[in-house]
């Protein structure tokens, strides 16, 4: 089996049960698996709530412990999500403008040439953790060096090597956060801080807080979600060095390609919402105050929407995925992580000629009933020139 | 050349021509308000969803299953409902008008 895929560990309870069961930190949360499923629980919004008391138990696994920053717009439901949302919207849209591109274009080449020049790389933490943290000074508007810290950090916000979840390093996080926000009150700038900072929401400014849930949710939201689309996309071009030849004889592909990749590694497994009333989702009940959650990674596989749904066939048409979400909650970042992998993609078939996996560690994410391989530890790549 | 005419949700009129390529992309490129295509016309996103003007419904034609999932969880759902990244200019009428649904 190549290294590059991803098997599909739901298939069995998606077809016969179409929802799975884990057990995270005592708070049992109900997988949901289906395609139709998933999108008609994250159109229902007044079922299954995202802005609820508890701070963080939406996420899986939950950050209730960790975290009591409300994240915004994520943690918050309509009507009032929608105030927010499209005050940050054009912001998260900037990655359409020419400009940001060009600069992202330089980024991304200067990380592809040291790779070619190297020869050989650890793509998690010298390759795709690079390109993430210094994109993200894009999307902040922020000067580039402020990446180096963030790299420093290493590769999980919240994880460390030995734990699902820790509380010191997401205070790292959110300590830093807060020492920007002070920054941007004293000097105001052009960056995300500032910008929220001296926004308004019906007449009112924005709290210190609620920059912070901003800010707390483009740090972590994009994190290991673009690392790992990063790192995955590497490999399959790896794996498939005859699809890079493709993608360079017929770029008018590219656009599919990229959303099939996605498709196929869903870079974020599941998402959680709190159950307001006593339900049904699969003729299985479901009380109220529990949690389910709309899992992207098998909803990309469910056979009666995508055919051939375990290969990744680059030129799919219609390809109605989930990897961002969807409906009032669906990705933020999207745009951002779009335009990395388009110039990524863009910038391979001009540069690379083909690469090798020579060393790979799998990051196996433990869902209880499932086992989902979400991408690597680490990943050792041979680069060649074109 | 065919013309495509555009209504957006704030009733400007965007009057535009082609010859190919999607509707989507025929907005996006004339810079219709409402119409993102952020997913590029993989039918993902259900951010380029327009009302098709009735007396064209019969000569466009209704969604695919797969389109008319997209839609069945969509904001602002009519009997006229596409995904104008699911429809080609070469195969839809000339003089077609479609009123953004965002």
């Amino acid at each position: 089996m190549k290294k590059s895929n991803i098997d599909d560990p739901f298939k069995e309870a998606r077809e016969t049960k179409g929802f799975g069961t884990m057990n995270d930190q005592n708070d049992p949360v109900t997988m949901i698996l289906g395609h139709k499923d998933v999108r008609k629980c994250a159109h229902n919004w007044k079922t299954f709530q995202s802005g609820g008391d508890e701070i963080g138990r939406i996420v899986v696994p939950s950050e209730v412990h960790i975290r009591d920053t409300r994240q915004i717009p994520f943690e918050v439901d309509p009507p009032q999500h929608k105030s927010y949302r499209d005050l940050v919207e054009p912001w998260f849209k900037r990655p359409l403008e020419e400009e940001y591109q060009e600069k992202l274009t330089d980024i991304i080449s200067i990380i592809v040439d040291e790779a070619l020049t190297k020869g050989s790389m650890e793509v998690v933490s010298e390759f795709a953790l690079k390109l993430q943290s210094r994109a993200l000074t894009l999307l902040l508007n922020i000067p580039f060096e402020e990446s180096e810290l963030w790299i420093s950090w290493g590769t999980h916000v919240f994880r460390s090597e030995d734990t699902a979840l820790d509380g010191d390093k997401a205070n790292i996080l959110y300590d830093y956060i807060d020492a920007q926000i002070d920054k941007a009150i004293a000097n105001p700038g052009v960056d995300l801080y500032s910008k929220l900072l001296a926004s308004e929401i019906d007449g009112k400014s924005l709290t210190k807080e609620e920059v912070k849930g901003v800010l707390i949710l483009t740090f972590a939201g994009g994190r290991d979600t673009v690392i790992n689309a990063i790192t995955n996309t590497i490999a399959y071009f790896a794996d498939n060095p005859q699809a890079l030849q493709q993608l360079r004889d017929q770029p008018e592909h590219l656009n599919s390609a990229i959303e099939e990749l996605l498709r196929y590694y869903s870079p974020l497994t599941q998402m959680g919402r709190v159950v307001t009333e006593d339900t049904q989702v699969c003729e299985h009940a479901i009380k109220a105050q529990s949690r389910i959650s709309m899992c992207w990674a098998s909803a990309n596989r469910d056979e009666r929407v995508f055919e051939n749904p375990n290969e990744v066939v680059l030129d799919r048409k219609v390809n109605p995925h989930v990897a961002f979400g969807f409906g009032t909650h669906n990705c933020l970042g999207a745009t951002h992580a779009r335009q990395i992998l388009r110039i990524l993609l863009n910038t391979l078939t001009q540069k690379v000629g083909c690469m090798q996996i020579t060393d790979a560690k799998e990051n196996i994410e433990d869902l209880d009933e499932f086992n989902r391989k979400v991408g690597f530890d680490s990943l050792q790549v041979a680069f060649h020139k074109l | 050349m065919k013309t495509i005419t555009f209504i957006t949700s704030e009733n400007d009129i965007i009057e535009t021509q082609a010859n190919s390529g999607s509707l989507m992309e025929l907005a996006v490129k004339n810079k219709v308000k409402g119409i993102d295509g952020d997913c590029g016309g993989v039918c993902s996103c259900a951010t380029c969803h327009v009302h098709v003007n009735q007396e064209f419904w019969n000569a466009v034609g209704g969604p695919s299953a797969l389109e008319s999932d997209m839609l069945e969880f969509d904001d602002n759902v009519s009997d006229y409902s596409r995904l104008s990244c699911q429809m080609q200019v070469s195969e839809v009428p000339d003089g077609l008008v479609l009123k953004v649904a965002k």
